[in-house]
């Protein structure tokens, strides 16, 4: 019988919780690293018991822990990441050049194929990655070539925060920026391209320019690499041609500010966001927690409450923080800055908290094992 | 023999249990200690001091004696009780955040 484990990172550690397929009862595991932010933790899709977690403090910086044995222990690897060359300026937030620096991963991303090879995207924004299990850490240089002198911090960061490997074309590899927008590289990061066009931003100067978009996060589903939705600042986009152009399928969605977006393990028409207020009031519209759901890959949404506070409530639902798994009917898990993650067993049409009081949950990934 | 007292997060990454009791080679310097300290627990290097640059974390202090001694040459010699072991380094996360 299957189980589902699912990986929680928090502002004070990381939680394991675990399930049968039924997804009814679940143990939970935790704090690992107490008391240190974990902005990210992925298992490898090679080989599920290695798991990388990304730990950092204000106090004593990053390090990356791995873990062989899907997260009982773990050993602390390589935390040196050092930009290539000198990595210049890019904006700061009064218009004027400032120097590239590291400050934390926001996300890891393990390749599809092999364990000991993974992808890191950090804050200031950049694409790391390591093929040695972590050990040692090389930058992707030629990303920075992509305009990155008029990239620009969003309020969370300058951060690479989104990474998307494509199954079907092991060189193609999607990132997403706040706020420089989406690129993509054909030739396993040796040159990278803006894939931008199409969006729209008015919080900057030239609302389509080339870079400069504050994108939240990207989604695909594996049986259609081409086509790619995008939860950006506000808009909810979809791209058909593997990111060449976008357009808008926010439709009647209450507010197309938000942060996360998924698609259905089996039904990639099938996509859910979070819809939050706006971008200064970081809550959902009118107190009540709502998951839409399209079945048309946009436009057509429908609110998804059962099991969901319908009032009072007012947490946000960070970009990395919702999932889903790969049982059927297919499963659907979120965390919230209130330190709840909620789970539904049938497509996002009932939900229940699976842990109400973690502390802010600023990643959930989940793991189908046999 | 020269005795440092680690932050709790810094103990639990290295799993050190107590004081950890470096031998130091020269000198009884900061960068010393520091080198010394980093080449028996790896995992510590980037936390203390920056990976490239070698600069204190800003939230890292040091302390030794009753003296703040973060922003002192990390060549200055550390005071004599430090380098006979009689008092230790103390390498402390500086009480900022929640």
């Amino acid at each position: 019988m299957n189980t589902v484990r699912v990986l929680v990172g928090t502002r004070k550690g990381a939680f394991v919780l675990t399930s049968d397929a039924k997804r009814a009862r679940w143990n939970i595991s935790g704090p690992y690293f107490g008391g240190w932010e974990i902005y990210h933790l992925k298992g490898s899709p090679a080989d599920p018991q290695r798991l990388y977690a990304s730990q950092s403090s204000g106090w004593f910086g990053q390090q990356i822990q791995r873990s062989n044995d899907g997260g009982q222990t773990w050993e602390p690897v390589g935390n040196k990441f050092v930009y290539d060359g000198v990595p210049g300026t890019h904006q700061w937030y009064d218009g004027t050049p400032h120097p590239w620096e590291f400050k934390r991963v926001w996300h890891l991303e393990p390749s599809l194929t092999d364990p000991d090879t993974i992808y890191a995207g950090v804050e200031d924004a950049a694409l790391f990655h390591s093929t040695d299990g972590g050990q040692t850490w090389q930058e992707f240089p030629e990303l920075r070539g992509a305009q990155g002198h008029l990239w620009q911090p969003g309020a969370g960061g300058m951060c690479l925060h989104t990474v998307v490997l494509d199954p079907s074309h092991p060189e193609r590899i999607f990132i997403a920026i706040s706020a420089a927008g989406t690129f993509r590289t054909d030739d396993a990061g040796k040159t990278w391209r803006p894939m931008n066009r199409g969006l729209r931003s008015e919080g900057i100067p030239n609302p389509h320019a080339e870079v400069g978009h504050c994108v939240h996060r990207i989604a695909m589903h594996p049986s259609r690499p081409h086509v790619l939705f995008m939860q950006k600042h506000w808009d909810v986009m979809r791209s058909s041609n593997a990111g060449e152009s976008w357009h808008e399928v926010s439709g009647n969605l209450p507010t197309d500010f938000g942060f996360p977006i998924e698609v259905h393990a089996h039904e990639p028409d099938t996509i859910y966001v979070v819809p939050i207020t706006s971008d200064s009031e970081h809550y959902p519209p009118e107190g009540k927690l709502r998951v839409y759901r399209s079945r048309t890959g946009g436009n057509e949404w429908e609110a998804l409450t059962q099991g969901l506070p319908q009032r009072d409530c007012y947490v946000n639902v960070l970009r990395d923080a919702m999932a889903v798994d790969a049982l059927d009917p297919c499963g659907l898990y979120f965390g919230t800055t209130g330190g709840q993650v909620y789970g539904s067993a049938d497509a996002g049409d009932s939900w229940a908290p699976i842990v109400r009081d973690l502390p802010p949950v600023l990643s959930v990934e989940v793991q189908t094992l046999p | 023999m020269i005795r440092v007292v680690l932050p709790t997060h810094l103990r639990t990454l290295a799993r050190i249990d107590g004081e950890v009791q470096l031998d130091v080679e020269g000198p009884a310097t900061l960068r010393a200690v520091l080198d010394a300290l980093e080449a028996c627990y790896p995992m510590l290097r980037g936390t203390i001091r920056d990976h490239v640059t070698q600069r204190r974390r800003a939230f890292v202090r040091f302390f030794a004696c009753a003296q703040d001694l973060s922003h002192a040459s990390p060549e200055a010699l550390l005071p004599d009780a430090v380098a006979i072991g009689t008092e230790p380094l103390l390498i402390v996360g500086a009480m900022a955040g929640g």
